[in-house]
């Protein structure tokens, strides 16, 4: 264990800052990024902390570039980072489709602030949800952790590094600017309390003796200079890596990288659940909505009415069979977030009773009130 | 029986990936053959050759090589390229890729890879349109070219590519058309030796786009022109380097940069040994 991470304690701790160490924590060793509001904190710590565990830090000059850079990283064999906005999040769209078809793991975080375009850049949003699962085209499957404190953008962030190594697939730490500006109580344990995934690498010679194999959900991932001398191709391939106009070649490939996440879902899928054994209503919420909707939780319940929160870890995939089930013995689903409508959507997909939207628009953290007439107006 | 003919050079290549995608008179099989040459005779280890492209014609020669390679996004070769050699400066990481590729969509990363130096070597071949899409104009279409979608003629100025990289800092700086083998192969060897950003304009025929719209109907009729109005000279004034196809002002080729000046892995190297170094 490297001696420059951070100690075991108690800290009073940014979320952008938290977000840095756990990076680290979980091995980090390439970041590329280019400021944004409200993400810039974590690369600044980064250009300061990367250097000191021999890591490596390049500013780059886009998201483009910046996202592109880490993709080639993880080829090399690093685990590798990047943080942004949702401007910034846009333009990396079409390399993220770039890590879904070459599987290659890496770590996006973004950093939620009001839009649409350069719109709110200092205050909060929640406008990115629907963009996390489907912002690259293409068919693929996303992974997105939602992190609703400091604490949370730690382990969360540690957890994202082992997901993507696991998955082979790039995953996003989708949170927003409140979380990442504020200041609050973070525990880091013992170091070695905390599962780290190391990547899987292939052994030259090879034993598959190609470089993928869509029979297999996994397979160790091949990095540059070993000896291999392997294709690894942006255009619809096959098992050898060689491009293919071929409709039967793209149908193989693309199975291949959505169900090795769908048949894995119940091992990615987390979420946790607040008073909800006897709640008659529940609140589906995340990121900094989730502490306003708690809040408005207590203040209903104190009024009689029964209401409990779920909170999905995972934003995506949708924790789908469990909000099938809770939906089955409750009467109404309310989803309060900042943006007019985005999860609301998905949740209605898997949801048999109805789901009304509390919408809040960017700028502000919700306002746990409103929640609470809005519940006890009854829609 | 037929004596199977094997190629001194099939190592190198993914023989089972031919014939290739190219078109009769194209320039690439030329650039291909030169890196491979480069490759065989140089003393780096094989297998830290990496090559890195884009999207286009020349973006699927790396498919053609036998190294590691990656065919990445569009304009993207190079910071893609970027985070190979950070993470691993062992690696000989090469992007062969186009001008649309480099200099349009990807203009903004190559200007940031020459000014920070970054230990690449950079590989444009110009053929002066989007051969890929149809033969659509560039930033490197000479003033007046006609092209697929410049049916009057191009009004936009174009690139002046070794000017341009020149005047970013980059440590070596190259222009030779397909005509020229073996100063290529000559010159990829030795912008692998150079520590620091190394860029090597190749100036190739496009016959079914640029060429049939500009007088050069067959890869032939235009190698007759560099081999007419190709002049020598490493010691050219590059803002003159403009290429156009009127026959009036001289293609110029050569070996125009070469400086030493310190690489970006060599000062991220010292960068990190200071950071570790602090109590």
């Amino acid at each position: 264990m490297n001696k420059k991470l951070i100690k075991p304690g108690n800290y009073f701790m940014n979320g952008n800052f938290a977000c840095a160490e756990g990076a680290l924590v979980a091995g980090l060793n390439f970041y590329a990024g280019y400021p944004i509001t409200p993400s810039s904190e974590i690369m600044e710590r980064l250009s300061y902390r990367l250097p000191q565990v021999g890591g490596h830090f390049i500013e780059m000059e886009d998201e483009i570039a910046s996202m592109a850079a880490i993709i080639g990283a993880s080829n090399a064999g690093a685990k590798a980072m990047t943080a942004t906005s949702g401007p910034g999040f846009s333009l990396m769209q079409e390399n993220i489709g770039l890590a879904v078809i070459t599987e290659t793991p890496v770590v996006v975080v973004d950093e939620m602030r009001g839009g649409p375009s350069t719109g709110l850049p200092t205050r909060v949003g929640q406008g990115d949800i629907m963009q996390a699962m489907w912002g690259t085209h293409g068919d693929h499957e996303a992974i997105a952790y939602a992190p609703s404190s400091v604490q949370e953008m730690f382990d969360l962030t540690i957890k994202a590094f082992n997901t993507a190594e696991r998955y082979r697939q790039p995953v996003i730490v989708l949170t927003d600017q409140v979380i990442g500006h504020m200041s609050e109580r973070l525990v880091v344990r013992d170091l070695s309390d905390y599962e780290i995934v190391e990547r899987e690498l292939r052994e030259y010679p090879d034993p598959i003796g190609k470089v993928h194999d869509f029979s297999r959900d996994f397979v160790p991932m091949v990095i540059a200079g070993k000896g291999f001398h392997y294709n690894i191709d942006s255009l619809t391939h096959d098992e050898r890596g060689y491009p293919s106009n071929d409709p039967m070649v793209e149908e193989v490939m693309v199975k291949h990288l959505i169900e090795k996440i769908r048949k894995n879902e119940d091992k990615i899928v987390e979420y946790k659940e607040y008073f909800l054994d006897d709640a008659e209503i529940i609140i589906i919420a995340y990121g900094i909505t989730a502490r306003s909707s708690i809040q408005a939780v207590r203040e209903l319940r104190e009024k009689g009415i029964r209401v409990g929160l779920f909170r999905p870890i995972t934003i995506w995939p949708i924790p789908k069979k469990r909000i099938m089930e809770l939906s089955e013995r409750v009467n109404a689903i309310y989803v309060p977030e900042i943006n007019f409508g985005q999860y609301s959507h998905a949740i209605r997909e898997f949801s048999k009773s109805p789901v009304y939207e509390i919408p809040f628009p960017p700028g502000k953290v919700p306002d746990p009130k409103r929640i609470v007439r809005m519940i006890e107006g009854g829609s | 029986m037929v004596e199977e003919i094997v190629h001194p050079k099939d190592a190198y290549l993914r023989s089972d990936r031919f014939p290739h995608i190219w078109c009769p008179g194209c320039g690439l099989g030329i650039v291909l053959k030169s890196y491979v040459d480069a490759i065989s005779k140089l003393d780096i280890p094989y297998n830290n050759h990496v090559l890195v492209s884009g999207i286009g014609c020349t973006a699927r020669l790396p498919g053609y090589a036998n190294v590691d390679s990656y065919h990445t996004t569009h304009g993207r070769a190079i910071p893609f390229a970027t985070g190979l050699k950070i993470v691993n400066p062992e690696l000989q990481v090469t992007v062969i890729s186009g001008d649309g590729d480099l200099f349009n969509i990807g203009g903004n990363h190559i200007i940031h890879a020459a000014r920070r130096n970054m230990d690449l070597l950079v590989v444009c071949v110009n053929n002066f349109n989007y051969g890929m899409t149809g033969g659509q104009h560039g930033a490197t279409t000479p003033e007046g070219a006609r092209t697929s979608t410049t049916p009057y003629g191009n009004i936009e100025h174009s690139f002046n590519l070794p000017y341009i990289m020149s005047s970013l800092g980059a440590s070596y700086v190259a222009r030779w058309t397909s005509l020229h083998v073996r100063q290529l192969t000559r010159s990829i060897m030795k912008a692998m030796k150079i520590r620091g950003f190394s860029f090597i304009e190749v100036i190739s025929p496009c016959p079914p786009n640029f060429g049939k719209y500009n007088r050069f109907s067959d890869g032939l009729s235009q190698m007759q022109f560099f081999y007419e109005n190709s002049v020598l000279d490493n010691n050219a004034d590059l803002s003159e380097a403009y290429i156009d196809f009127t026959g009036k002002r001289p293609l110029i080729v050569g070996e125009f940069v070469h400086r030493i000046r310190p690489s970006y892995i060599d000062l991220e190297k010292e960068l990190i040994r200071k950071a570790m170094e602090e109590p």
